[in-house]
């Protein structure tokens, strides 16, 4: 679990940064544009398993540690709901675009644009990334534990046969 | 229109040799490949949204498979059939063959929206009104997280129940406990 060769970890430390870039422009644009907070994030989230395959899983433990991981899934959550009961609040009803009914219109085909949609869109990238990355961390951490548990049920049917 | 016949006949040879392989790894890269196919199709059928959702899931989804499939020892799978099993699923597959051609007739041509012969439709009025009524000009964005918004909100909240379930059992305590039964 040390990672690939050399070749492979200088590429995959180059392309790394171009699949997030792509992952965030997904992200920001999904309101023009196809895409949106899901792709987004699932191409974010596909970034860190490049790294995960090119280095090991120690290396992305130590770039993106899990606690910090969580917490983000949690604030992409918290922000979510945090719009929907602001649109309670301000505009009268849960989940209402009150940001382009009252404030902040914008111009069609403009980044600032859709009021609380692209606001949603980060919202929901950040949290599918941080949640996916979970997930495959958590299925590489189990890999490795059944792995370990198979070669101690091993070594502990092979002394028993010994003895 | 014949791209998607040939998608279609590409996709069902994928299936059924993801089904009858013995080799795991390549009954992995026949899901992959339906998986590859049903993007293409979204894009022939001007659904990008659904298209880059799709390859990007998919891309993940085979690698986490390919990690998980060839690092086990049992990559072969040994073993003949129930001649009970086979009966039964043959049956169940004529029953849904029959109704499948009474439901078949009844829809409209590949790639034609059935909204789209109605008047008065949802979607209708999302593809009408949706830009001065939300200000997004992705139409798919502006229903899924202004219209539709509550729908998100399941979503996201399943995801985050799963990722609670899974970092719960998985921790460290539990990892432990899994090693040392009788501790």
């Amino acid at each position: 679990m040390k990672g690939m060769t050399v070749i492979v970890k200088t590429v995959s430390s180059w392309v790394k940064v171009l699949i997030f870039l792509f992952g965030i422009y997904i992200i920001l644009f999904g309101h023009l544009s196809p895409g949106g907070g899901f792709a987004g994030g699932v191409i974010l989230a596909s970034s860190y398993v490049l790294l995960m395959l090119a280095f090991g899983r120690e290396f992305v433990e130590k770039n993106l540690p899990l606690p910090i991981a969580s917490r983000l899934d949690c604030l992409g959550a918290f922000l979510f709901a945090l719009i929907a009961i602001l649109g309670l609040v301000v505009g009268g009803s849960f989940f209402v675009n009150f940001l382009y009914q009252k404030y902040l219109p914008g111009e069609p085909f403009n980044l600032v644009s859709g009021g609380t949609i692209p606001l949603s869109n980060l919202a929901i990238g950040l949290k599918v990334g941080a949640s996916l990355f979970l997930v495959i961390f958590a299925l590489s951490m189990f890999r490795y534990d059944s792995e370990s548990l198979a070669n101690k049920r091993l070594s502990d049917r092979t002394g028993e046969s010994k003895e | 229109m014949a791209i998607f016949y040939i998608l279609l006949v590409f996709m069902i040879i994928a299936a059924i040799i993801a089904v009858e392989t013995k080799n795991l790894l390549g009954s992995v890269i026949c899901v992959g490949a339906i998986g590859f196919g049903g993007s293409l199709m979204f894009l022939f059928l001007r659904a990008p949204d659904i298209a880059i959702t799709q390859i990007v899931v998919e891309v993940l989804g085979l690698i986490i498979l390919i990690r998980a499939t060839i690092s086990r020892d049992l990559t072969f799978i040994s073993g003949d059939r129930e001649f009970f099993g086979t009966v039964v699923s043959i049956v169940i597959i004529l029953v849904i063959f029959v109704a499948g051609i009474r439901v078949f007739d009844a829809l409209p041509a590949f790639g034609e929206p059935v909204f789209a012969r109605l008047t008065g439709t949802a979607s209708e009025t999302y593809v009408r009104r949706g830009l001065q009524d939300t200000g997004a000009t992705n139409l798919v964005t502006s229903v899924y997280l202004d219209y539709r918004a509550y729908d998100t909100l399941g979503e996201a909240t399943v995801l985050f129940t799963a990722i609670i379930g899974a970092m719960v059992i998985l921790r460290d305590k539990s990892r432990k406990l899994l090693e040392e039964p009788d501790a």
